[in-house]
């Protein structure tokens, strides 16, 4: 196999087992303990002095027996973390195409400004006099939500995109309650293309879910939705830009069959993405959207959080909003609502401790400034263009689910194309490691076979595109003339080779312990 | 666009290969009526120098921390941050990477996961941990729907001396999943009598420790009671850096100990984002929420850590999970493992010592000021007074001065009857001068 420079690529027999180095390491792939091997319990790299005598007042609760937390120095300390973040694969290392997930670029500005000290250095619980600027990027960050979406009011406080969900289905369920139909209306509609926090969600609140089946294009059906509808139906939560990559076609018939049943839409914005100062939510129908600040408006992911989970609310649901929120005050200042007893509203409760991630709002806030309504317009229509280019690339040698249509941010293929190959989706998306890139969103959604959902986000340049393209294609070509190694056995070239995750859950090991005394050999 | 790398030809060039003449025709499953013309009614892009004018602006109207004497906890506290932290948990690989599921290529993450699962777990107590909650607070909404699985029961007892919020976020989620919540009346002196509360209908007792108004507890009479139910003990704190000092949760028989992390590697953020630390015991972790990271071998024999017990989460159980949660805390989990590597035990407990050296210098020179009473017994970095004026108005004239003095208790607890109560918190960034300006300042408008 050759590279683009027409130099071979794999080392083969030569390759770095017929050289194996002392330390084990390869030169920059250096191999990184665990802290509690190298760390030290008498080490600290925190430099304080000793209290001076005093009498503690912790009512003879002291703690009596060590902790077993190692520490290290200071430079120790860079090196282990320096060295692990090298294991790891980042937007910044290359194209990041995982579906549904809006790994986007990450602008740095962003982090400068959650980082100024009226926003990342104030308390929660600061007389509120103190943090008005504070509470006036919040309100400003609601009215960009609110604005971009066509809704009515915003609940900020959710943690993640999940929390975002159980605020938005407790809104409804608080609204139903006041309705008087608490008891008979407790049946959540969720298509089976739906991402498993959907359910997971209604369930948690007492809901029964009811699955609506996706079509063979894709799509949910309004006949399909009505069938299900009935008085005991409290909500449908659908996905638009749905799991598959499409616009639901049907979405405004389905709202308005949901609403003369007399239930709510909760839509999961996951995708909003694709469809930012596009088309507005509201417009569509809908009651409830939870937007994933950490997608959409780029706040870093984070290795898996923290995230950042508004909801937006239309007209019916709005009063149901919970505390806190932000609202004007009588003086051209901001007032904080942090009890249900100081609303005009009817807030359902509190979804956490203070008043959500301003570290997160603050980032997201950046992020829309800078791109302005212009730029966010764009930012879906690329996003949206680069996903289409790579099916172009790429329709004819794997193979479309719904057929050869346009998508929207993301776009879905299956598994027919590896049929007699010997190779699995896992085995393609561990080949794409070897060849530098992050994979793609693997059996996801559930509806289809072996599914490859590939969202390259609007970051993402032409060449960089056409090189992924150019790669797919070759790892296609590759798998259907039968070079089944090429896959089965990557990655070759990561820091691990395939890991064991049947191991890991048969006997967990969650945590080190300390290695057994090695018993001293008899005389 | 400075993030937008397609150039005009190229928008053409791609649309030529794709095969339509417009990017609309892309969104033809669009209503054409719903489909926007012309960009929203927002302004239009900015240059990164003047998003930095507008957001610094905003920044300037608040007073930070670190500007004035600064006595305000309840919950979340101000501590120094090494900027090595900083540092690292901004490296690339780290901020812009997603939750591991491709282990080979995430093993940075995973190993530190893996680490903080073992620091978390030694410090509470417990046998295992896992990879972190949203924050300290939704944390034990979970522990307490956790509680009822294994117990079977739906009923949870919240003692007086739990933050409101927290007992709020726990009421919140019960009342919508129609479970019981009993939650006893403000309890400053942390004497209430939970025991009696508990009987062979409850699933969970939730207890603080050192609670909301500072007291240190001793769980262990309430675990002994709890278990003698088949009930479980729910240990919170929301002041990490005491488990330094006091017994942890665990050695007094908590069965799920929650808490907030925030006060290691994490700056106060207006609230969030913060870091939610759980620990359980062995014999739970199929019923425990949250991501879980486990160690494993590669294919070439090699120790890896992959994210593991998965089959209790969403995406596989759909309506049957354990819980909805489908992220973590990941970076600020990060935070707090590097901040507690650079401690270690040493430096944790001297850490916790000064802190509590200074709160109770705090305590003994307030007490000296007349219109201040201390009202507790036992405390770590933080306390209740009771002043001979309303808090609330107390802590407004005080910031007109220049100090944060704390937290009004009528703010957290209105309506109960505590209005002139203040929480006075103290950490290692107080200086004498700190707490000479705030006795100074008390003294003037008392």
């Amino acid at each position: 196999m050759l590279n683009r420079q027409g130099r071979p690529s794999s080392a083969g027999e030569a390759g770095t087992n017929a050289h194996p180095t002392f330390t084990g390491n390869k030169a920059l792939a250096q191999i990184e303990p665990l802290l509690f091997e190298i760390g030290r319990h008498d080490t600290t790299g925190v430099d304080f002095d000793e209290p001076e005598e005093f009498q503690p007042r912790l009512g003879g609760l002291e703690r009596k027996e060590p902790i077993g937390l190692p520490g290290l120095s200071e430079p120790e300390t860079m090196r282990h973390y320096v060295r692990l973040s090298q294991q790891n694969y980042g937007i910044d290392t290359g194209l990041f195409p995982l579906g549904s997930c809006t790994m986007k670029h990450n602008a740095r500005l962003n982090e400068r400004m959650a980082r100024l000290p009226g926003f990342s250095d104030v308390h929660p619980l600061q007389p509120v006099s103190t943090v008005q600027g504070a509470l006036e990027l919040m309100n400003e960050l609601g009215r960009y939500l609110v604005t971009l979406t066509n809704m009515t009011a915003v609940a900020l406080s959710p943690k993640a995109g999940a929390h975002g969900e159980l605020c938005g289905m407790m809104a409804i369920k608080a609204a139903i309650e006041a309705k008087g139909e608490g008891a008979t209306r407790n049946v959540v509609l969720v298509p089976d293309s739906a991402h498993g926090t959907n359910p997971a969600t209604a369930a948690l609140i007492g809901f029964k879910v009811k699955a609506v089946p996706a079509r063979e294009d894709g799509s949910v059906h309004v006949e399909d939705v009505k069938k299900l509808l009935g008085p005991d139906v409290a909500a449908i939560m659908l996905t638009n830009p749905n799991t598959c990559g499409l616009f639901e076609p049907q979405v405004a018939e389905i709202a308005k069959a949901i609403h003369d049943a007399g239930a709510y839409f909760y839509c999961d914005g996951a995708n909003f993405n694709a469809i930012v100062g596009k088309a507005k939510p509201g417009d569509l129908g809908v009651d409830a959207m939870h937007i994933n600040l950490h997608k959409t408006f780029s706040t870093p992911h984070g290795g898996g959080g923290p995230g950042s989970g508004p909801v937006v609310l239309s007209a019916r649901l709005a009063p149901f909003a919970p505390v806190p929120f932000v609202r004007a005050g009588k003086d051209g200042g901001f007032e904080l609502v942090e009890q249900e007893s100081d609303a005009a509203e009817k807030p359902f409760g509190r979804m956490t401790a203070f008043h959500g991630q301003m570290g997160m709002y603050v980032r997201a806030m950046s992020y829309m400034l800078s791109h302005g309504a212009d730029g966010m317009k764009q930012a879906s229509e690329d996003a949206v263009l680069n996903a289409n280019y790579i099916r172009a690339g790429l329709s004819d040698l794997l193979s479309l689910p719904f057929g050869n249509k346009p998508c929207m941010h993301e776009v879905l293929f299956d598994d027919a194309w590896l049929k007699d190959t010997g190779v699995t989706t896992l085995d393609v998306a561990k080949a794409m490691i070897d060849e530098g890139y992050h994979p793609m969103t693997m059996y996801f959604p559930l509806v289809v076979h072996g599914a490859m959902l590939i969202e390259p986000t609007e970051s993402e340049s032409k060449s960089s595109l056409d090189l992924f393209i150019a790669t797919l294609r070759d790892l296609a070509m590759s798998a259907k003339n039968g070079d089944k190694e090429r896959f089965t056995g990557a990655p070759y070239h990561a820091p691990r080779r395939r890991l064991d995750e049947t191991r890991a859950a048969r006997s967990p090991i969650l945590k080190w312990t300390p290695p057994e005394p090695v018993a001293e050999a008899a005389e | 666009m400075r993030y937008l790398p397609l150039s005009d030809t190229d928008r053409g060039e791609m649309l030529a290969r794709i095969g339509v003449n417009h990017v609309d025709e892309l969104f033809a499953d669009v209503p054409k009526n719903l489909l926007l013309k012309e960009p929203v009614d927002l302004p239009r892009r900015k240059g990164e120098l003047e998003v930095e004018r507008i957001l610094s602006r905003m920044s300037a109207k608040n007073i930070s921390a670190s500007s004035v004497p600064f006595f305000v906890g309840a919950g979340a506290y101000k501590h120094h941050v090494p900027a090595t932290v900083d540092h690292l948990i901004q490296r690339s690989e780290f901020l812009t990477s997603y939750t591991p599921y491709q282990p080979e290529i995430a093993q940075g993450t995973l190993q530190y996961l893996f680490e903080f699962q073992t620091q978390v777990a030694a410090l509470t107590g417990m046998d295992v941990a896992n990879a972190s909650m949203y924050d300290g607070s939704t944390g034990t909404g979970e522990a307490v729907l956790m509680a009822h699985r294994v117990t079977k029961r739906r009923k949870a007892v919240l003692s007086g001396g739990l933050h409101p919020h927290y007992a709020d976020v726990v009421k919140t989620l019960s009342d919508m999943a129609s479970d019981e919540t009993v939650i006893l009346a403000p309890d400053v002196n942390g004497t209430e009598d939970i025991l009696s509360q508990i009987d062979d209908t409850t699933s969970c007792v939730v207890v603080q420790s050192p609670d909301v108004f500072g007291n240190v507890r001793d769980l262990k009479p309430i675990a002994d009671k709890a278990h003698q139910h088949g009930a479980l003990l729910i240990a919170v704190f929301t002041e990490v850096v005491s488990l330094g000092l006091l017994k942890s949760p665990g050695s007094m028989g908590a069965d799920i100990v929650v808490g907030e992390g925030q006060s290691i590697g994490n700056a106060l953020n207006f609230g969030g984002p913060y870091v939610g630390l759980f620990a359980t015991q062995s014999k739970y972790i199929r019923q425990m929420p949250g991501r879980l990271c486990g160690e494993t071998v590669d294919a070439d024999g090699n120790r890896g850590f992959v994210l593991t017990l998965s089959t209790r989460e969403q995406h596989i159980r759909r309506d049957k999970a354990t819980s909805n949660i489908c992220t973590n805390s990941g970076l600020c989990s990060l935070a707090f493992t590097i901040h507690m590597t650079l401690l270690g035990e040493k430096g944790l407990s001297r850490l916790a010592r000064i802190n509590h050296a200074n709160a109770v210098k705090l305590a003994d020179q307030l007490s000296q000021v007349k219109g201040v009473e201390v009202l507790n017994q036992t405390f770590f970095n933080e306390f209740t007074v009771k002043l001979a004026k309303p808090a609330a108005e107390t802590v407004e004239r005080l910031a007109e001065k220049g100090v944060l003095a704390g937290v009004p208790v009528s703010r957290l607890m209105p309506g109960a009857g505590l209005d002139n109560l203040l929480l006075v918190a103290s950490t290692e960034v107080n200086t004498d001068d700190d707490r000479a300006a705030l006795c100074a300042a008390l003294k003037e408008v008392l």
